[in-house]
This record gives C-alpha cells, sequence and structure tokens, in this order.
C-alpha cells in the first residue's frame, strides 16, 4: 500500500476530527505543544520544554486520550472513541519506527475467565480501528487483563465506567 | 434451643438428654457420685466444671436427623518421639482426633463432639469401648483409634467406628503413614466415618489448589498455591512476580494447569509438580485461558482469543495438536467435562449474553441449556453427573446449580458476587470464592448442595479461584 496516500488520509481524518470536535466537555485540557505538534506533520527538530518527539510523553501530550470506554459487555467504537483513536493514529503515522500494546479490560462485575476474553476483544476492537486508518497491524500488539487492573477502586457504577476501558501504551 | 452441658453419672443409665455431650475431665469421669439432674441449678454448677472445654465444642441438642459423634483422643501403646506434629505420639494422638472432629464438624451433617471436650481412652479400649459410658454421654457414634511409633519413623493409625447404641462395630482401617502426613491418616479416618454414616463417597483427603491474593485493590498480588482440603499444609508455587490465576489439578495431582502473565499476556502453563517444572499448555499464537482437564486427565481443554474472537480448544496433556471445539463469532470459553468424557458443558455469549451451552465432546451437537434470565457462566458438571453448577449473575453474582438439561435451577449463595464454583471429590460441597463489595478482598467459601450449610475457609491470605482435586489414593 502506499503510505503517502495512507498519511494522507490519516491527516484528513484528523481535520475531519479538529472540524468536529466542538464539545468542549468531550477535550480533555490541551497540553503544552499539542497544538503545534497535530498541525505539523514532520517530528519537531527540538522542543527544549516539551517532551521528546516520539517519547510516552510526547504521545500523552499528542493524542486526545490514550484510553476509550466501553458500556457493559460491549466493544463497540463509538463516535467519542473513535476521535481519540484517530488522534492516536496521526501519532503513529508521524512515529512509522513506534509500536504500541493496547490493553483491554473489563470492570469487576463479570466473571473472571469472561472477562479475560472481553478484555482482549475490546483491546481487538480499538487494534481493528487503528489498522482500518491504515496503521500497520503488525506495530500493534494486545493483552487483555480482564478485571485484573482496575483503575478506580469503588464498587459503583462510576468506578466500573472507567474501568471498561481499552488503554494505548507506546513501546518504549 | 441450645444444649446445657450437664454432669452425669457414669455408671447409671439415665437415658437420653437433649443429646448432649459431657464435658468433664478424665477426673471427674471417675466419679461415682450420682451427678445432679438437668435443672437450671445444676446446669449453672455443671458449667464450672465443663470449664476446660472449649466454647466450640459445644453442641446443639435439638437436631434428631444427624448423629452425634464421640471422638476421644487417639491413645498410643508406647509414647515414642515423632516428627509428627506434637512431637510424641501420645499428643499426636490428640492431634489426629482433633483433624478428625474438625473435618466432621465443618461439613454440617454431623455433631462431633472432639478430644478437647472428652476423656482419655486406654489403648486396650480402642478394640473394646466401654459402651456404657459413651451411651450415658448420648454419643450415638464413636470413633476411636490410635497410634504407634515403627522403628523406621513411620506411625501406624488405626481407626475404628461403633454405634454405640448398638454396642457393635460398623467400620475399621487402618494406616501407615510419614510423619509428615499424619494428617492424611485423620483425613481418611474422616473420610470412612464420613462414607459409612452418609452414604457418600469420601472426600476429606483431597487437595485444593487456589490463588492466593495480597495487597491493595489496585496491585493485587496474585499467587498459586495448594493447600489440603482442611487448610492445613498450605504451600506457595509461585512467587507473585507474575499475576496467576484459575488452577486446577490434574486429576491424579502431578499437575497443575494455570493461567501466568509471565511473559506479559496471559497464557495456561502446566505446572509439574514434582519436579517444579512448568510448559505451555499450547504454542499457539493468542493468550489462552480457562484450563479445565478431561477426567481420565488426557487432555485439557482451553480457551484461545484469535483476533478478539474466543474459542474452545483440546489438547493432548503430552502435548501436540490443538482441536479447535467451537467456532462461534461470539466468546466461547471455559468448558467442563461431563464425568463419564463425553460431554462438556461451557459458556458462551452467541446469543449476546453469557449463557450456559453443552455439546458433544468432539464439538457437535452444541444447545444451549440456562433460560433464568440475566447471564449464566463458569458451569462446571458435578463429579456424580446429576448437576452443574454455575455463576448466574442479575445485578449481584450468585452460585446455582441445575440439572444438566437446565432444568431445577436453583440458588446456593446470596452475596453481593460470588463466582467460579467447583466441585468437592463427591460431588457434595461446592466451592467458590467471594469478592468483597469495595476492598476487593476475596475469600473461599463452601456450601453444600442444600445452601444451607455454607463455611469460609481459613487461609493465610485472602483467596479466590478454587479448585478442588480428586481424592488421593
Amino acid at each position: 500500500m502506499n503510505r503517502q496516500i495512507l498519511t494522507a488520509l490519516l491527516l484528513t481524518s484528523g481535520l475531519a476530527l479538529a472540524g468536529c470536535a466542538t464539545k468542549p466537555k468531550e477535550l480533555p485540557p490541551q497540553p503544552t505543544g499539542a497544538t503545534t505538534t497535530t498541525t505539523t506533520p514532520p517530528p519537531p527538530v527540538s522542543q527544549p520544554m516539551g517532551p521528546v518527539p516520539g517519547s510516552r510523553a510526547d504521545f500523552m501530550a499528542s493524542v486526545l486520550g490514550d484510553t476509550i470506554l466501553f458500556d457493559t459487555d460491549r466493544y463497540n467504537i463509538d463516535a467519542e472513541d473513535q476521535g481519540i483513536l484517530q488522534s492516536q493514529a496521526q501519532w503513529l503515522a508521524r512515529y512509522p519506527n513506534k509500536r504500541v500494546t493496547i490493553e483491554g479490560h473489563a470492570d469487576e462485575r463479570g466473571t473472571r475467565d469472561y472477562n479475560l476474553a472481553l478484555g482482549e476483544r475490546r483491546a481487538n476492537a480499538a487494534k481493528n480501528y487503528l489498522v482500518s486508518l491504515g496503521i500497520d497491524a503488525s506495530r500493534i500488539t494486545t493483552v487483555s487483563y480482564g478485571k485484573e487492573r482496575p483503575v478506580a477502586l469503588g464498587s459503583d457504577e462510576a468506578s466500573w465506567a472507567k474501568n471498561r476501558r481499552a488503554v494505548t501504551v507506546t513501546v518504549e | 434451643m441450645r444444649s446445657t452441658l450437664v454432669a452425669r453419672p457414669v455408671k447409671a443409665f439415665a437415658g437420653p438428654l437433649l443429646g448432649a455431650f459431657l464435658a468433664v475431665s478424665p477426673a471427674l469421669a471417675q466419679t461415682v457420685t450420682p451427678a445432679p439432674q438437668p435443672s437450671a441449678s445444676a446446669s449453672a454448677s455443671a458449667s464450672g466444671q465443663a470449664a476446660d472445654s472449649s466454647p466450640e465444642e459445644d453442641v446443639v441438642g435439638t437436631i434428631n436427623n444427624d448423629a452425634a459423634i464421640a471422638i476421644p483422643p487417639f491413645p498410643t501403646n508406647e509414647s515414642v518421639p515423632t516428627a509428627a506434629d506434637g512431637g510424641n505420639t501420645e499428643a499426636l494422638g490428640r492431634n489426629l482426633a482433633r483433624v478428625i472432629y474438625g473435618d466432621l464438624k465443618n461439613n454440617g451433617l454431623f455433631r462431633p463432639v472432639g478430644p478437647d471436650a472428652l476423656p482419655g481412652i486406654t489403648f486396650g479400649e480402642v478394640t473394646a469401648p466401654q459402651f456404657p459410658n459413651w451411651r450415658a454421654r448420648s454419643a450415638e457414634m464413636l470413633v476411636q483409634g490410635f497410634v504407634k511409633g515403627g522403628a523406621d519413623g513411620r506411625l501406624t493409625v488405626g481407626c475404628y467406628l461403633y454405634d454405640v447404641g448398638l454396642g457393635s462395630e460398623l467400620a475399621r482401617q487402618g494406616y501407615v503413614v510419614k510423619p509428615e502426613e499424619w494428617r492424611r491418616a485423620a483425613h481418611k479416618c474422616a473420610d470412612m466415618v464420613y462414607s459409612r454414616l452418609s452414604g457418600e463417597s469420601p472426600f476429606f483427603d483431597s487437595k485444593i489448589a487456589y490463588i492466593a491474593e495480597t495487597g491493595p485493590k489496585d496491585h493485587r498480588r496474585k499467587q498459586l498455591a495448594i493447600m489440603d482440603s482442611d487448610g492445613a499444609n498450605h504451600r506457595f508455587i509461585t512467587n507473585g512476580q507474575a499475576t496467576a490465576l484459575t488452577p486446577r489439578y490434574s486429576p491424579d495431582y502431578s499437575k497443575i494447569a494455570y493461567l501466568s502473565f509471565l511473559n506479559g499476556t496471559p497464557r495456561i502453563y502446566v505446572y509439574d509438580i514434582g519436579t517444579g517444572q512448568q510448559r505451555l499448555v499450547t504454542e499457539g499464537k493468542g493468550p489462552t485461558f480457562a484450563p479445565r482437564w478431561s477426567p481420565d486427565g488426557k487432555f485439557i481443554l482451553y480457551s484461545m482469543a484469535i483476533a478478539g474472537n474466543t474459542d474452545i480448544y483440546r489438547v493432548p496433556v503430552t502435548g501436540g495438536e490443538s482441536v479447535k471445539l467451537t467456532d462461534s463469532p461470539g466468546i466461547d470459553v471455559g468448558g467442563s467435562y461431563s464425568p463419564d468424557g463425553t460431554k462438556i458443558v461451557f459458556e458462551s455469549d452467541r446469543s449476546g449474553s453469557q449463557q450456559i451451552y453443552v455439546m458433544n465432546a468432539d464439538g457437535t451437537n452444541q444447545k444451549r441449556i440456562s433460560f433464568f434470565g440475566g447471564r449464566s457462566a463458569t458451569p462446571e458438571w458435578s463429579p456424580r453427573g446429576d448437576q452443574i453448577a454455575f455463576t448466574h449473575i442479575a445485578g449481584n453474582l450468585r452460585i446455582a446449580v441445575m440439572n444438566p438439561q437446565g432444568g431445577e435451577m436453583r440458588y446456593l449463595t446470596d452475596s453481593w458476587q460470588d463466582e467460579a464454583p467447583t466441585w468437592s471429590p463427591n460431588g457434595r460441597i461446592v466451592q467458590f470464592f467471594r469478592t468483597a463489595k469495595d476492598t476487593g478482598k476475596t475469600s473461599i467459601w463452601q456450601v453444600d448442595l442444600t445452601g444451607k450449610n455454607e463455611r469460609k475457609l481459613n487461609t493465610p491470605v485472602d483467596a479466590s479461584d478454587p479448585a478442588w482435586g480428586p481424592v488421593l489414593p
């Protein structure tokens, strides 16, 4: 496949995202340096105050988020997830040597084995979307932690919602 | 109503008295002074005399359908030093009786009274019980035994079950064990008593593999561990650096299949207890989980996710080609053989939510059997074949059983989160783990098939994913 075309597609989708992301509540606080990097395809040559280009910190500063969330027992990628994954795809297009692992997680209110399978399904849903945006599948690995690694520790709907997630982690 | 502890004459037979046992010291037992009749004042005075009995030996007196079993300390012909608990055979004899008492007490069927609440017996009495004395104590059954130290350090343990009312012997067994295996002799003895009195197969002389949990909810350390069926002889197998989950003993106890995140992703390993070596259950590409043994120990079922889709596979324990048994676009996971090995019950969300299905062992004829509303998960076929235990999810997670056709569903537990039932070797007790709301603390519980006798297993730390092995040979 033609990488240049793919990159162009990515940029287009990134622009489309920028265009539709008018709901302020969905946008996390913009980290410093993010605006310039998202509109400048080549990696910055030097950025004294910013994160090292291609680093995990750079990834975190560049994307809308590293995490997408799911409804109970679901694994579909909704519009908000698409925006986040598109921003991750842009970063990956910019650093073609970088690889990521997508971690799939479930909330505590399910059985252990099923949650491992569900986490794997969620991680793959995120991976498949990145691949559909032109990212080479070989750059993305998945791992499921089932319900073993919660980030929110309460036993309530709000906590469970935060734990049903797929997290993209750059491989250093 | 709870009975009181009442001193009674050892020579005068006064008929059944609330099914209560005496709890008197051997010195008191020798008295021939007529004891006061059971009354409030007598109880009060007797309670002082019985102060040496342990509180947990108190007996509920009004249940008539369970057997009151006396288990005095096991005497020895000659007290000799031993490496077993107690240091000498005399002290060991008391410990043996204590283990038997614990097994029978926790089962829920019996009202045993243990060696700490009973007088000792002589070596000669073991085979010639003083039945009138035990009748006077309202004992219905009597478990007596002895322990002898051998020249090679091995121990010989005798175990006798008597019907006190009939004044006759019901069963006897003898065991020769190494000192470090002394508890097995006690479990075998308890198994003999349990089997003879209940008509069920034995299960005390068995082991449990489980996951020992420590640490806060977001940094749980999960280690593979094993213990005897009563929680004794606890041992960690893994050090906890990699999260371990869902162990299953092989039917011959030589191996444990379990999940580990050893190299970053969840994979099933087969751990050899004798050598301490382990290997991957399959070299397949995807993550593997939910290991289960075939009843003959020749195959392992596992679930593997490929590109997010999970299916159930079967592989020979010796390695080799895996056979894919399911092929639905949904998550097919778990799987538990019927005891005759011809069928497999498993879990699938092909209908949209987790439900339970049965298929032939070769994967053909897959049929849903759970139609209870909510979700049904983690099915486990009873070793007797007549029941399937599972987790029912409708808000809370609860342990339930049904027959293999999906009928006669009933709950055994009612808590916030109970899951992952497995069976005792005789198919009479279901073991599962319970998670506490908010703290995420876990504990292992056992419940009988009435759902009425539920107890928490004592483990050194928090515990989950219990799996029973078979009764030891």
